[in-house]
């Protein structure tokens, strides 16, 4: 019963612990409030899955924000029409945004490189003002699409499960809000990784692997590259899907600027930030860039004006100001910088930082993996 | 890859699964063993209570978000007992005692809602489990303030609505945990209808430009009602993006539509560039079937103004609120917000001060921060004083009902502030409306079980 490699096997129970451990650890960091960590599980889906695309194939696409949204509104809708229940949500967004991720990967996937980019940019766009003025009466626009107390929720009804107040998604009943919520996501993200890692270590990640270094070759030597590479989309694609409605799930409302090339962009800054390639460095890019946008955002002059107390009178004032654009409004700033210096300096992401450490440490046993560092495969 | 010698023993793979297992259906309830402890969300244990102000300080509407901040701030001194007390004293009936909140001191946390939906509700979320929020305030977009409403309603925080215009937020989506004390677009139909008819006659073909989301939908439709009421057709009504910087591709059309009134129902930023490029296309100055082309803004700022320049004058529209009005609490108002700040505040500013003093005032009434007391308390609440004439929170809906301001662009304007006239103060029994027309449920009182 060879199913991994010890390494693999440290680094999903690592992971797991991580994980589901982070209500502790993050405490110091003033992030473990249950909204921010759902977060942090979503968008490490996100990052995941959009990892099994650029990571191992190297196809850049410029619009997964199309399936995270349609995915979120595919779960609203069945949260609506058939069950306030979570998994009826999940599997009808993952199946909506695997059939739509199938079309515009089917048309994109007939170019590659920039190309590619710009074909999946132009559909994610054409996606988001589709939902932001177009189908209004689906996505109900700007305003966001939101449980009412009328909805019909078929299923509900005919299992004779009536609501109190105002509806929000259940599991079997129990609520979803809070840390419950947060369970929830977290194991989903600990099954997302685990299929992340039987894929890239499985002969399709093989094959995908070497798509990306060289598809000519891999085409000259027989194998039709485009069944692969699609697959490799619509996995992708469902889980932009289940990221989104898994954010439907924990707050029920779908909002069109989800859609937008902002938000695409954004899963690509996670994934080059934590480092393209590896299993675990989208995830901590994903937790990166969501600590910056909801801590460093909410930092305000009163709260910097404490920090900086200790200086005397008037030098204070002179950090607060200048330090005050750096966060709030400015927390754009911050991570501009950070990921300008992780692009010179570790051109691997922050997954590079870490084996260079771990390689400090591993000197004397040479050309030994370190077993500190989550590496389970090199970037390249 | 080969490092592996041997698989793993099914004993262990047994154990492994045993303890995670465990391990995770345990886990969650050390955090959540102390959520019986308070019988309601964020009940403030210490001497302080804390109020969440959810802020647009980027995006179309950003400009509306930092005065309201500023009135905020401005609030939270006067009910702290700093400063000068502000609008305190002449708020009639008060339970206020300048002192904080039933003996506790009134601190804030803000979050950047970005004039959009989902950030909003996030940031809201965050000051509500991580913050302690014990009540949500701000914003100036409706679809904020629909989207934060539903959540509070889930969360059992209390909401009470900064800017936000559309009927929606105290109609069809309107929550027992919501409140508006800014007037809607249907009272805005009301009040700007009648003198639109006296000013530009009854035969005029209207149209629309209109922000594309909630707010806009139902401006629109009132608007519409309201002139088409006087005899007015409505040639068309386009939707245009929130935040839009360049209008220019919806005003061409405008000039060769046949309709001699634009309405622009955009608000903030949108209104400065729309109505700028649409004098720049010289609108103003063209005749259209015999008459002069008219513009019309039915939700009008101060902020707006000033931004448009003097591209504003002659034209008109409403105002929940405006600094000239001579009545004390107006003048008690801008006098401290002035002294604080060196501008008279916007009607943004003074909606988000008078929402911070009426809950203030709520739970002082109440006795306690149980937010189902404290609705109880404002729902049906009849006050004077804050600048609006007598005011009553209305029970069915949570809307308020008083005066709505009929203003027109300053022609000779004496200062950068002196941009609005006051032409009308309607009377608030002409602009109070059946509250059942829109539909929507307010929902339960009693808090869910979460947060």
């Amino acid at each position: 019963m060879r199913v991994m490699s010890r390494n693999d096997l440290l680094l999903f129970v690592g992971f797991t612990v991580v994980v589901l451990a982070m209500p502790i650890w993050l405490h110091p960091f003033g992030a473990a409030y249950p909204d921010l960590l759902q977060r942090f599980m979503i968008f490490g889906i996100f990052a995941v899955g959009f990892n099994i695309l650029f990571g191992l194939t190297g196809y850049l696409s410029f619009g997964h924000a199309a399936f995270f949204g349609v995915g979120s509104y595919a779960a609203v809708w069945s949260f609506k029409l058939l069950s306030l229940d979570a998994i009826p949500a999940l599997i009808f967004a993952v199946v909506v945004s695997g059939l739509f991720s199938l079309i515009i990967g089917y048309v994109s996937l007939r170019r590659s490189g920039i190309y590619f980019s710009i074909l999946t940019l132009a559909f994610a766009q054409m996606s988001y003002n589709l939902a932001y003025s177009v189908l209004t009466p689906i996505t109900n626009g700007e305003t966001g699409l939101q449980l009412t107390l009328g909805d019909p929720r078929s299923l509900d009804v005919a299992m004779g499960v009536s609501t109190v107040g105002q509806p929000v998604p259940t599991l079997l009943g129990q609520s979803l809000g809070g840390f419950a919520g947060f369970y929830f996501c977290a194991g989903f993200l600990i099954l997302a990784f685990f299929i992340a890692q039987r894929i890239t270590n499985s002969p399709f990640g093989m094959m995908l692997k070497g798509i990306k270094s060289n598809q000519t070759r891999m085409n000259y030597t027989g194998f039709n590259t485009k069944p692969y590479t699609l697959a490799a989309f619509v996995i992708s694609g469902m889980y932009a899907g289940l990221a989104g409605a898994l954010l439907a799930v924990t707050d029920p409302l779908a909002g069109a600027e989800r859609m937008q090339w902002t938000a695409s962009g954004e899963v690509v800054l996670m994934t080059i930030l934590g480092g393209a390639g590896t299993l675990v460095g989208p995830v901590i890019g994903a937790w990166l860039i969501k600590y910056f946008e909801n801590i460093f955002s909410a930092i305000n002059d009163n709260i910097l004006r404490g920090f900086w107390s200790f200086l005397p009178e008037g030098a204070d004032n002179v950090m607060v100001t200048i330090s005050s654009k750096f966060v709030g409004e400015g927390w754009f700033l911050t991570l501009g910088l950070l990921f300008v210096l992780v692009v010179v300096f570790l051109p691997g992401g922050i997954m590079e930082g870490v084996r260079r450490i771990a390689h400090l440490f591993d000197r004397k046993p040479k050309d030994k993996p370190g077993k500190a560092a989550p590496r389970p495969q090199p970037a390249e | 890859m080969t490092l592996l010698k041997r698989g793993l023993s099914r004993r262990r793979v047994l154990q492994t699964g045993v303890a995670g297992i465990i391990g995770t259906g345990v886990a969650p309830l050390m955090f959540t063993k102390g959520a019986w402890a308070q019988e309601f969300c964020n009940n403030p244990s210490g001497d302080t209570v804390t109020f969440g102000l959810n802020l647009p300080l980027t995006g179309a509407y950003a400009e509306e978000g930092a005065d309201e901040q500023k009135a905020y701030e401005l609030a939270v001194q006067h009910l702290n007992g700093e400063g000068d007390g502000g609008l305190i004293s002449v708020l009639t009936p008060t339970a206020l005692k300048g002192n904080g909140i039933l003996g506790k001191k009134v601190a804030f946390v803000t979050s950047d809602s970005q004039t959009k939906a989902d950030v909003a509700r996030a940031g809201a979320t965050r000051m509500i489990e991580r913050d302690g929020a014990i009540m949500v305030t701000g914003g100036s977009s409706s679809a904020e303030a629909i989207a934060v409403q539903g959540l509070c309603q889930e969360m059992g925080v209390i909401f009470m609505a900064g800017l936000t215009h559309s009927n929606d937020t105290t109609g069809k989506d309107k929550r027992r945990y919501g409140f508006r004390h800014f007037f809607n677009a249907y009272q805005s139909g009301i009040g700007l209808g009648p003198v639109l008819g006296q000013e530009y006659g009854t035969d005029r073909r209207a149209y629309h430009l209109t922000a594309d989301y909630t707010w806009g939908w139902t401006q629109e439709e009132s608007m519409k009602a309201a002139t088409e009421a006087l005899g007015w057709q409505t040639v068309e009504a386009v939707r245009t993006p929130l935040g839009a910087a360049d209008f220019s591709q919806y005003l061409t059309p405008v000039l060769n539509s046949g309709a001699d009134v634009l309405i622009l129902n955009h608000y903030g930023n949108d209104m400065v560039n729309s109505l700028t490029q649409a004098v720049q296309f010289g609108m103003r100055d063209r005749q259209a079937n015999g008459k002069n082309f008219e513009i019309v803004v039915p939700l009008f700022s101060e902020l707006m103004a000033k931004g448009a320049g003097a591209n504003i004058k002659g034209i008109y529209g409403t105002s929940n609120w405006h600094w000239n009005l001579q009545d004390p609490g107006t003048i008690a108002f801008t006098k401290s917000f002035g002294a604080a700040y060196g501008a008279p505040p916007s009607q943004a500013a003074h909606t988000a001060y008078v929402q911070a003093l009426l809950y203030a005032d709520a739970c002082e009434r109440a006795g306690t921060f149980y937010p189902p007391e404290v609705i109880k308390a404002l729902e049906g609440h009849e006050f004077d004083g804050m600048g609006n004439g007598p005011t009553l929170y209305r029970a069915e809906d949570h809307q308020c009902i008083k005066n709505v301001l009929v203003v027109q662009g300053n022609d000779n304007p004496t200062s950068e502030y002196d941009v609005l006239n006051i032409v009308q103060e309607v009377p608030r029994d002409t602009v109070a409306y059946d509250p059942t027309i829109f539909g929507g449920d307010l929902g339960p009182a009693e808090p869910a079980p979460m947060c």
